[in-house]
């Protein structure tokens, strides 16, 4: 019988006002007792929605099943055999649309913590189990892939077991992709994206950094180096302004040089050169999860006071309920319902403000949210030392650029098929790269997807 | 890792650096750059390629020692290894069409305007360079440059070595006289480039200049290097680094690149006092 307590579980965190200041992770993580306790609100449903809400299909209460049981070594092998990277997506998944959003429970009092649970069952086994060393017979085949975030991991993963020989090839000097360099340490440790890695490698997987697909060995150089078939999953990681007055003063920053800054240069660590962007007040433009990273960030590197410009309001607001949830709880105050008209700069070229209008819902638009429209004379400024600017990000054309039958579409995504092959053979591609800015699960599950393909591809070759 | 295997000294601040990076070398062309990390605790910083030698698998680059970063890499020796060198990045400077160039080259600036103009001579155009500097003490690559072209000017400050006066007076006089180029490249200090702009811009010849904005990735994902070219904004990495003169809001960049000079004088400072550029234990 169900333990029907209407309450998840509550998740252990940092003190608010404490983490604010620090950049050790917000939440800590159920204990095995907490985790058990939480898995026996599970009604084990025969028709399990939840899973049909996930985007690989998680076999959801079988795991949550074996957590109950305390079989959590189980527990895991149930998740893995769909999930590729559990620690991450514990972590930084949208439940509330996806599983839990599904989750009978939910219907009266809380779902079923799913995300917490499959956080506990990845970091349990991280930190008890042995790695598994069986024997992964080779078939020979050579496969690229390209760009070492969730996409390229999922797929590199596939590839690896089902016996090719996998080179990843990143173009940074550290691997992961937006999870090192976008998502911040207090959201998603790095330790937990290295420990991913390092378990790839254990498997044959070969890395290599500061290999920029399409400047220093081109798709075509890769063919000819005896590669089979091609992965790209290259993200999208192009920022984008929104093109008003005073965008280019000092301290005007994208949201990916502010976090890039922090994460992977490491700018908040005293040892590390790469100076940190240095503010009193920040405004911050968007309501995403980098949004929410960057205010978030923006507090933990000193600042007094952050502020989120959102030109809809909080109901439409994109970002995970417990991230808006986390910087409300920090301090991060939201004007919801205005956009920026322009930055204004002091006589050196130096953020000084930014200059805002108010805005009112219209009729529902393309996207079936309703349009913001701007409150003709309303305008208002905020003072702010600081304006970071987290619009969504779009593709690098690098590779469709130079990559002779490789399309993409006006936004720049990389056109694909059902099976994620590109339009130049032997090439396949998933992620952001083909979505545009989207989530780690999607991208993770299209990088999954690409494998199999490409296995296919290969057998038939 | 990329090894280090030629060290040489071009004046009291400036040296050339040779580093094995073999898939670089093959890669490289004129204009294009790349961007190294020191060590782990590195910042990544972009450099011009000066040169490449594709069978040695060797690329050249030319630094002064300005801020933390050039500073611990000039700690660095032969036989030292790099942490992380990356490229070639940006887009190679289009010489195609170019029968008659003048190339500016200020200071430090040569380092990066040697490698175009060595591409123009060696494919057939007529050259001629203009290399300004504070005075003789400082000149660099003169006997290499001079190779490179059909006439080459020195230009310093206060006259100890060539022409008394600054890079632009020359160029002033070159046009008077009549000179059809098809192009002037600029390439140096951001002061230089504007006036370079300026110097050309009555005679209508195309002014070609190559940027240098504060950078983190160099591949178009950061922004940092975003400049205004013709009313829009660029980014320097990945539309660049070359620009059509004319378009090039000069002044914003000089403001943009000042971003982070408090903080690199008092990284300067510490660096020297507390550990002479060694640092780390």
């Amino acid at each position: 019988m169900a333990d029907m307590n209407p309450k998840k579980t509550p998740m252990p965190e940092q003190d608010p006002k404490v983490r604010a200041r620090n950049f050790q992770e917000v939440t800590t993580g159920y204990t095995a007792e907490m985790a058990q306790t939480e898995a026996a609100r599970c009604l084990q449903c025969k028709k399990p929605l939840c899973v049909q809400g996930c985007p690989v299909n998680v076999h959801i209460p079988d795991f949550i099943a074996k957590v109950a049981a305390g079989e959590f070594n189980e527990a895991y092998n149930v998740i893995t055999s769909t999930n590729t990277l559990p620690a991450v997506c514990g972590r930084v998944c949208p439940q509330e649309t996806q599983c839990e959003a599904r989750c009978v429970r939910g219907k009266k009092g809380d779902p079923v913590g799913i995300g917490r649970l499959e956080r506990f069952v990845a970091d349990w086994h991280r930190e008890n189990s042995i790695p598994e060393t069986a024997a992964i017979e080779k078939n020979g085949r050579r496969v690229a892939v390209v760009g070492s975030g969730p996409a390229g991991l999922a797929c590199a993963g596939d590839l690896a077991r089902a016996g090719c020989d996998v080179t990843v090839f990143e173009a940074f000097h550290a691997f992961g992709g937006v999870l090192v360099y976008g998502i911040p340490e207090f959201r998603l440790p790095k330790a937990v994206v290295r420990n991913e890695v390092t378990g790839l490698m254990e498997m044959g997987v070969e890395f290599r950094q500061d290999m920029i697909i399409g400047r220093t060995l081109t798709v075509d150089e890769l063919f000819a180096d005896g590669y089979e078939a091609v992965f790209i999953g290259s993200g999208a990681g192009l920022p984008q302004f929104m093109n008003i007055e005073g965008e280019s003063y000092l301290n005007v920053f994208s949201a990916n040089e502010y976090l890039t800054r922090i994460n992977l240069m490491k700018a908040y660590l005293p040892e590390y050169d790469t100076p940190a962007p240095v503010s009193r007040v920040v405004t911050v433009v968007g309501g995403g999860n980098v949004a929410m990273d960057a205010a978030r960030s923006a507090l933990r590197m000193g600042a007094e006071k952050v502020f989120i410009v959102y030109r809809r309001s909080m109901e439409e607001l994109p970002a995970r309920a417990e991230e808006v949830h986390h910087a409300m709880e920090e301090g991060v105050v939201f004007r919801l319902l205005c956009n920026p008209t322009r930055v204004l700069g002091d006589e050196n070229g130096r953020c000084c403000g930014l200059e805002c209008i108010e805005m009112e819902l219209g009729e529902p638009d393309a996207s079936g949210r309703r349009r913001p429209i701007p409150r003709e004379g309303s305008e208002f400024t905020i003072d702010c030392d600081t304006v970071i600017m987290a619009l969504g990000t779009r593709p690098n054309p690098l590779l469709h650029t130079t990559t002779e039958g490789l399309d993409a579409d006006r936004h720049g995504c990389l056109i694909t098929d059902e099976t994620t092959a590109t339009t130049r053979k032997g090439v396949f591609a998933g992620g952001d790269a083909v979505t545009g800015s989207a989530t780690v699960i999607l991208a993770m599950g299209s990088g999954k997807k690409a494998a199999a393909s490409i296995l296919e591809y290969l057998k038939n070759k | 890792m990329f090894t280090i295997c030629e060290k040489r000294r071009l004046n009291s601040t400036v040296t050339l650096m040779e580093i094995e990076a073999p898939v670089v070398a093959k890669k490289a062309k004129a204009g294009q750059f790349i961007i190294l990390r020191t060590d782990e605790y590195g910042e990544r910083i972009p450099f011009t390629i000066a040169g490449t030698d594709p069978e040695a698998g060797t690329v050249t680059i030319i630094y002064q020692t300005v801020g933390r970063t050039t500073m611990q890499l000039d700690t660095m020796e032969p036989g030292d290894a790099l942490q992380d060198f990356s490229g070639p990045l940006g887009k190679p400077t289009e010489l195609e069409g170019i029968r008659r160039a003048v190339v500016v080259g200020g200071g430090v600036g040569c380092a990066i305007a040697m490698p175009v103009a060595k591409a123009l001579y060696d494919m057939g155009a007529k050259v001629d360079i203009i290399a300004g500097f504070r005075s003789r003490d400082i000149i660099i690559l003169e006997e290499e440059m001079r190779g490179m072209c059909d006439n080459y000017y020195i230009m310093t400050d206060d006259g100890s070595a060539g022409e008394k006066g600054v890079t632009t007076d020359k160029l002033k006089a070159l046009l008077d006289a009549g000179e059809q180029y098809d192009m002037v490249i600029a390439i140096g200090p951001v002061i230089m480039m504007k006036f370079v702009v300026e110097t050309a811009r009555p005679y209508g010849v195309p002014t070609m200049v190559s940027l240098n904005p504060i950078m983190i990735d160099g591949t178009g994902m950061c922004g940092c290097c975003r400049v205004t070219v013709g009313g829009k904004m660029q980014f320097a990495c990945v539309d660049g680094p070359d620009f059509n003169g004319y378009e090039v809001d000069f002044d914003e960049l000089m403001k943009r690149n000042g971003s982070y000079k408090a903080q690199e004088a008092e990284a300067k400072q510490h660096i020297c006092r507390l550990t002479g550029g060694v640092r780390h234990g």
